[in-house]
């Protein structure tokens, strides 16, 4: 039977240790902090008024549904600065299974001379 | 005999008997009642669950289980294991409790997941000897049972990838499976006919206790090495693993997850056991291998699942990047077991590498599978895959939105979740052996939470789409599973040293005292 002690104990990391229960409270006791700090924020909004619209350089807002950010747009420009190695793997993945194969003959190749068998 | 000291007795035979068994009893029972057949088939994994608990109290408490079929007299004759044996350690315990886990959830998420469609005696067949494959694999003690199970494993994985047969792709990625899982099973094939060619037995103690690394044994060891690693999804072999997981039903995706494991578990079972009296020769530095397949499968990973736009496809290449880390952390613990002179200062992080990795194969069974059944479940709701297409679900699916980010907080390696847990072995110990090990690990999870929260931001939050105004949450029976996996990783998270020391700390002492494995040739039958 697992004992409360055991239950609980601190993990022993080799070079230091992690307690995720008293991270959890940390965590709690800062989430209350933080909500204290907001609730003595201005309670200026008004629900319903220009004040809650989107100031888009003085064009008009366009409809809620257009405006959601699309997946492929997300880290364009990681996958621009990218783009050298991304279309490298690209080409890798030809989704042709001859080439799949074509990869695990040429691993066995590396393997080989690694081990020094050719 | 009682009925528990048999079930005791025979637990080995009975947790692969079990589930085959009763893969052959659903179609008859699907002729009776619809329900009834589904109730069977989790009652079946369920008892194949306890019984795995009853195996693996006897092999915590007094070591490994040979579990001999026929009859224990006359077993070596003229020197050669002439029996087929089962031969369970605590590896193999905590691999079968991953396969029945994963079987488990993904049995009750199937009872809504694919409660419309048609051909369900089929899958749930399937379903059992997918898992009795997996757990054959896993408690053999045989190269040539290995090799059956893994045969077991692939058929009814490819057929279960393409189950959806009106659709193209899913067809083609089943075919793709079969073909590169056949090509992978032959090489094993070819391997084990080396060895036993050289020293007439098939058995693995047997093997390991001959083994002398001769130019045969040496190729042989880089066939096994390959084929598992590409049944594994290592990178540069994993491309059919995102066609697979990506077209598969999600309650199927996530049971590939543990078969995929179950071939991670053949490398390190052939590294580790079969060669272990000579793979910790200096010389060799197969650490060296496994650690920098570690790292291009964490990078290649994590880069191609940033530019994708599919869900499930996205999950998948989030999965290969995990596979990595397990690789890294075992990578590093046989580094340091091999070279205890040149990598002195990092002597006393292997084993906490080697417990890092092993406890990551866990973690990520759990949070891929759960990750998948969430895109199982977006796909159930709203008949759409492509990211570019979703949006604001987390108005009308608040559970899987929560399951969603439990999954996300696990993957990424971020606390109080399990995958921060292993993670943090891997780093500190990868750090000691070499500190850029541990950056590019820590850079592939920043990235990996980059990739989840892209899946976050397109799927989940955004405004109310007109066309899901209507989308209402998943069934009851996905929501469970999902809880059940959720809870699991969350307890795994806040009591991380519960389980390194109850089952991650006793697997990978099996890994690093391969002796113990073949106490029972070597101390006499």
């Amino acid at each position: 039977m697992i004992s409360l002690d055991q239950l609980f104990n601190t993990f022993d990391t080799g070079n230091g240790f992690w307690n995720p229960l008293l991270w959890v409270i940390a965590f709690v006791v800062i989430f209350l902090i933080l909500y204290i700090i907001i609730g003595m924020g201005n309670n200026a909004y008004k629900k319903g008024t220009s004040q809650t619209q989107a100031f888009l350089s003085g064009n008009p807002e366009s409809e809620k549904e257009a405006m959601h950010v699309k997946s492929s747009n997300l880290y364009w420009g990681w996958t621009e600065s990218m783009k050298w190695i991304i279309d490298a793997l690209k080409s890798m993945h030809t989704g042709n299974v001859g080439d799949y194969i074509l990869w695990f003959v040429v691993f066995m190749g590396v393997l080989l001379l690694f081990v020094g068998l050719i | 005999m009682n009925i528990m000291d048999i079930l005791v007795t025979h637990g080995p035979a009975l947790l692969v008997a079990i589930p085959l068994l009763g893969a052959f009893l659903t179609p008859l029972i699907s002729k009776v009642n619809d329900k009834v057949r589904n109730l069977f088939v989790i009652c079946t994994i369920g008892i194949t669950g306890i019984i795995l608990l009853l195996v693996a109290q006897q092999v915590f408490d007094s070591g490994p289980i040979t579990y001999v079929f026929g009859s224990n007299l006359n077993m070596v004759q003229k020197d050669t294991v002439i029996r087929i044996l089962f031969e369970i350690d605590a590896l193999s315990i905590f691999m079968a409790f991953i396969s029945i886990i994963l079987a488990f959830a993904a049995s009750i998420y199937s009872w809504g997941f694919l409660g419309k469609e048609t051909g369900q005696d089929k899958y749930y067949t399937l379903l059992l000897l997918m898992t009795t494959g997996m757990l054959g694999m896993v408690l053999t003690g045989d190269l040539f049972n290995f090799f059956v199970f893994i045969e077991i494993t692939s058929i009814a994985s490819a057929a279960l990838i393409a189950f959806w047969t009106n659709k193209v792709k899913a067809v083609e990625a089943g075919f793709k499976y079969i073909f590169v899982s056949t090509i992978g099973a032959l090489f094993i094939l070819f391997a084990l006919a080396l060895l036993y060619g050289q020293y007439d037995a098939l058995n693995i103690a047997k093997l390991a206790d001959n083994i002398t690394f001769s130019y045969l044994d040496k190729i042989a060891l880089i066939l096994f090495i390959s084929a598992l690693a590409m049944k594994g999804g290592i990178v540069p072999m994993h491309m059919w693993l995102p066609d697979a997981y990506g077209r598969a039903p999600a309650s199927v995706s996530l049971v590939l997850v543990g078969a995929t494991q179950a071939s991670l578990y053949g490398v390190f079972r052939v590294l580790f056991t079969l060669y272990g009296n000579v793979i910790t020769l200096p010389q060799i530095s197969f650490g060296w291998i496994l650690i920098l397949l570690g790292l291009l499968t964490m990078l290649v990973g994590v880069i191609m699942a940033m530019i994708q736009t599919e869900f499930k496809r996205l999950i998948a290449y989030g999965a290969v990047a995990e596979l990595g880390y397990m690789f890294l952390g075992v990578g590093t613990g046989l580094t340091i077991i091999a070279n205890p002179d040149v990598a002195l200062s990092a002597a006393p992080f292997a084993f906490e590498a080697m417990k890092g990795g092993i406890f990551h194969i866990i973690n990520d069974a759990l949070d891929v599978g759960l990750l998948f059944m969430v895109a199982g479940a977006v796909y159930y709701a709203t008949k759409e895959t492509s990211l570019n297409n979703l949006g604001g679900l987390a108005r009308n699916m608040k559970y899987t939105t929560i399951f969603f980010i439990i999954g996300l907080f696990a993957i990424s390696g971020l606390p109080p979740m399990n995958g921060f847990a292993s993670k943090l072995l891997i780093y500190e110990s990868t750090y000691q052996l070499n500190p850029i090990l541990s950056i590019i690990a820590i850079l592939s999870s920043i990235m990996l939470l980059a990739v989840f929260v892209k899946i976050f931001q397109s799927v989940f939050l955004g405004p109310k789409m007109k066309k899901f105004e209507h989308v209402t949450e998943a069934p009851k029976s996905m929501l469970l599973a999902m809880g059940i996996i959720a809870a699991i990783i969350i307890f795994f998270g806040l009591f991380p040293d519960l389980i390194i020391t109850h089952l991650v700390e006793p697997a990978a002492n099996a890994l690093i005292h391969p002796e113990q494995y073949l106490q029972w040739l070597t101390g006499g039958i």
